[in-house]
């Protein structure tokens, strides 16, 4: 009976770590769809950018209330992961908390502190709940969470009150166990954990036989590592991902001044060439020169954007403090910078699915821009980078709003005519007006 | 107007083979708004004043690229980039102070890489050092209790991370310096950035500026500072739209130092 737990187990631990693996190694292959970007300097500054931001949540508790709860389910789930170590080491060994009596003292405290936790994550996601679904909080009740996004946030939810129930569960049916001296749960009369929380539940337990007692603590402990394990695989298609991807993308996020936009290199080589006199515009092109076709000018799909940018969109966890601090979505404009993650998320795994299933990239006729990101959303953009302060872990939506405004204008010539007009100015005298650059110095004497 | 305002071109102090201590770049809007012209002007006063020996570029000046680039035109952008670049390291500019935060955002972070290499600050940031030298002093008479609300334009705000300088200028005053609901990281933008400025804005329910003028009125202000010529036409006509002219004022930092000094 040991063993074929002990078999059971491990088959299930395999599949679903190798499952998620699968996941995952999908996942790095979308992102590779992206231009490829350097951000391998600076790696001191980035790591202490990666600790205090992602690590130690500092922009989640600038909004003070959600951050707290958010930091009380971040240390919970930092924390309790101790113990799911354990219950893998029991059930790979068929052991029944194995790290007591290595731990001594020190186990019932963690236990104690894991409990404690389990509390505190418990009342926390129950609060989140009722600000999702009933404290009409206007982040989250905005269009771009219909459907799957409101139930993915809440099925998250719904997860960590069974799990943290089950663990509970399992404390109390074990301790009653434990008192009772029953085979396999006593420690020749000592007790392994300390139950602040559990203690409370154990009454209703109390009356069980000791063969119901087993079953029901059995039965918690499966469902319990049963549960954190389809959650895991359940990350992949969720917001959740940002669990684990926040730290990387917080390591990988711009360090520069965020009123710094990238200069691109295919146009200063150009412009270059066009202000060399010495330049022979007759010249044939450079037969060294790389052959194959060039890359797009700004964004139009996925393929345009960079890597770190598709990592943003895997990570965003769709909180939309980016949306409620945006000016145009304020005012009632279509832009949502919190959309603009979510939509190149969903063209990132749409892409993603015709890869799965041809075997390699096969034209949809589809694109970011227009079938998922409007021109009317990109145009109520004003660069303020609110969007990028407000993200608590290092998402950049503005840059992408600019790599597909660059595609429209460079590409397409297609900026509002207004803009035309604006760009015609500056071109034609030196100003976005149509004054004369020889005027410039006018205001000295008038 | 107590004397003709002195304002020395860069081709001026070549001739007479001298270096400015600093580039004071006008900008499109500070050379050509009529509302922005009085900024430019009250900071050439408090220069004057100061004794600094700068220089502008005058008719070699030309826009710096911002709401090209942020338009999306690259190209453009890069033109107005490396024309500006020639001229300036032409002049061997070392330093250069701007009245517009879009002006010093682009001339500070995006033409280094294309080899303009100066060292780029605000006005905001100019005048606090010449008052921290002593070469300028406030008297914050005027002033004195006077209600001021201060807006963060986001090219100095948030994009370069200067929210002192121009508090700390407006402190000097003696004036009652109010916070908006939303200011210094979280502040508001004006509805201009992003080359907003010079188009309609996409169908809403409500224009960027008015809410962010609503949000300056809520403050009980008397005098919404700003440190952007174009946070200035936003406020400035948020005001008219909230039909407060009159009651309330919209007026640069710079302006507000040299009303305190009746210049």
């Amino acid at each position: 009976m040991k063993i074929l737990s002990i078999i059971v187990f491990a088959l299930i631990l395999v599949a679903a770590v190798g499952l998620f693996a699968r996941n995952i190694k999908r996942m790095i292959r979308n992102i590779k769809l992206g231009r490829e970007v350097d951000r391998s300097d600076n790696k001191k500054e980035r790591m202490a950018q990666m600790l205090r931001i992602a690590f130690g949540q500092s922009k989640m508790v600038r909004r003070p209330v959600s951050g707290f709860l958010h930091v009380v389910v971040y240390i919970g789930f930092v924390i309790i992961n101790i113990e799911v170590l354990e219950i893998i080491v029991d059930g790979l060994t068929g052991s029944h908390r194995i790290f007591a009596p290595f731990l001594g003292g020190f186990y019932d405290f963690l236990i104690f502190t894991f409990e404690i936790l389990a509390f505190l994550v418990l009342v926390s996601v129950v609060i989140f709940w009722l600000r999702r679904n009933v404290m009409n909080i206007k982040r989250f009740m905005m269009g771009e969470l219909k459907g799957w996004p409101k139930n993915d946030a809440n099925y998250i939810l719904y997860f960590e009150v069974v799990l943290m129930s089950l663990f509970l569960t399992m404390n109390a049916t074990d301790f009653i166990l434990q008192t009772r001296g029953v085979e396999g749960y006593a420690h020749a009369g000592e007790i392994y954990g300390s139950f602040p929380i559990s203690g409370f539940i154990v009454p209703l337990f109390e009356g069980m036989a000791n063969s119901t007692l087993i079953i029901v603590e059995r039965a918690a402990w499966w469902l319990h590592i049963v549960g954190i394990l389809i959650f895991l695989n359940y990350l992949y298609w969720s917001k959740h991902l940002h669990i684990l991807l926040a730290f990387p993308n917080v390591y990988l996020a711009k360090l520069t001044p965020q009123g710094k936009f990238t200069n691109m290199d295919a146009v200063t080589k150009e412009v270059k060439l066009m202000m060399d006199p010495n330049a022979d515009p007759f010249a044939a092109p450079d037969p060294s020169a790389e052959e194959g076709e060039p890359e797009s000018l700004g964004a139009q799909d996925i393929f345009d954007l960079n890597q770190v940018q598709l990592l943003n969109a895997y990570t965003c966890t769709e909180c939309g403090r980016c949306t409620s601090e945006c000016p145009a979505n304020i005012t009632g404009k279509k832009l949502s910078p919190r959309a603009i993650m979510m939509k190149t998320r969903d063209r990132l795994e749409e892409v993603g699915a015709v890869i799965n299933k041809e075997g390699e990239w096969k034209d949809d006729g589809k694109t970011l821009l227009n079938d998922h990101i409007t021109t009317e959303e990109l145009w109520a953009c004003t660069t303020c980078n609110a969007c990028v302060e407000a993200c608590p872990i290092g998402i950049d939506p503005l840059s992408i709003i600019m790599e597909m405004r660059r595609y429209l204008v460079l590409e397409n010539s297609a900026a509002p005519n207004e803009l035309n007009i604006t760009m015609g100015n500056i071109e034609n005298n030196g100003a976005p007006w149509p004054y004369n650059q020889m005027d410039r110095l006018n205001w000295a004497n008038e | 107007m107590s004397e003709a305002l002195k304002v020395p071109t860069a081709a001026e102090f070549l001739a007479q083979g001298k270096q400015p201590e600093v580039l004071f770049w006008v900008g499109c809007s500070g050379s050509f708004d009529d509302r922005a012209k009085k900024i430019t002007k009250a900071f050439v006063k408090l220069l004057n004043k100061a004794g600094v020996e700068f220089a502008v570029l005058g008719a070699e000046e030309s826009c710096t690229g911002d709401p090209a680039k942020r338009a999306g035109n690259e190209f453009l952008f890069q033109m107005q980039a490396m024309m500006n670049i020639e001229v300036l390291n032409g002049y061997e500019i070392k330093k250069i102070v701007t009245a517009c935060p879009h002006c010093f955002n682009t001339l500070k972070n995006e033409y280094p890489e294309l080899g303009g290499n100066y060292e780029v600050v605000h006005h905001t940031q100019f005048l606090k050092s010449l008052i921290a030298e002593s070469r300028l002093k406030i008297e914050g008479g005027k002033f004195k209790g006077k209600k001021i609300t201060y807006h963060d334009p986001c090219y100095l705000g948030r994009a370069n991370d200067e929210y002192e300088a121009p508090r700390e200028l407006l402190e000097k005053l003696d004036a009652a310096l109010l916070e908006m609901k939303r200011s210094k990281r979280n502040g508001l933008c004006c509805g201009a950035g992003g080359a907003q400025m010079f188009k309609e804005p996409e169908p809403g329910n409500k224009d960027i500026n008015i809410e962010r003028t609503e949000e300056a009125l809520e403050t009980g202000a008397e005098i919404i500072a700003a440190g952007c010529p174009f946070c200035n036409t936003m406020m400035t006509d948020g005001i008219k739209a909230a039909e407060k002219e009159g009651k309330v004022e919209v007026l640069d930092v710079a302006e507000l130092i040299a009303n305190a000094e009746d210049l």
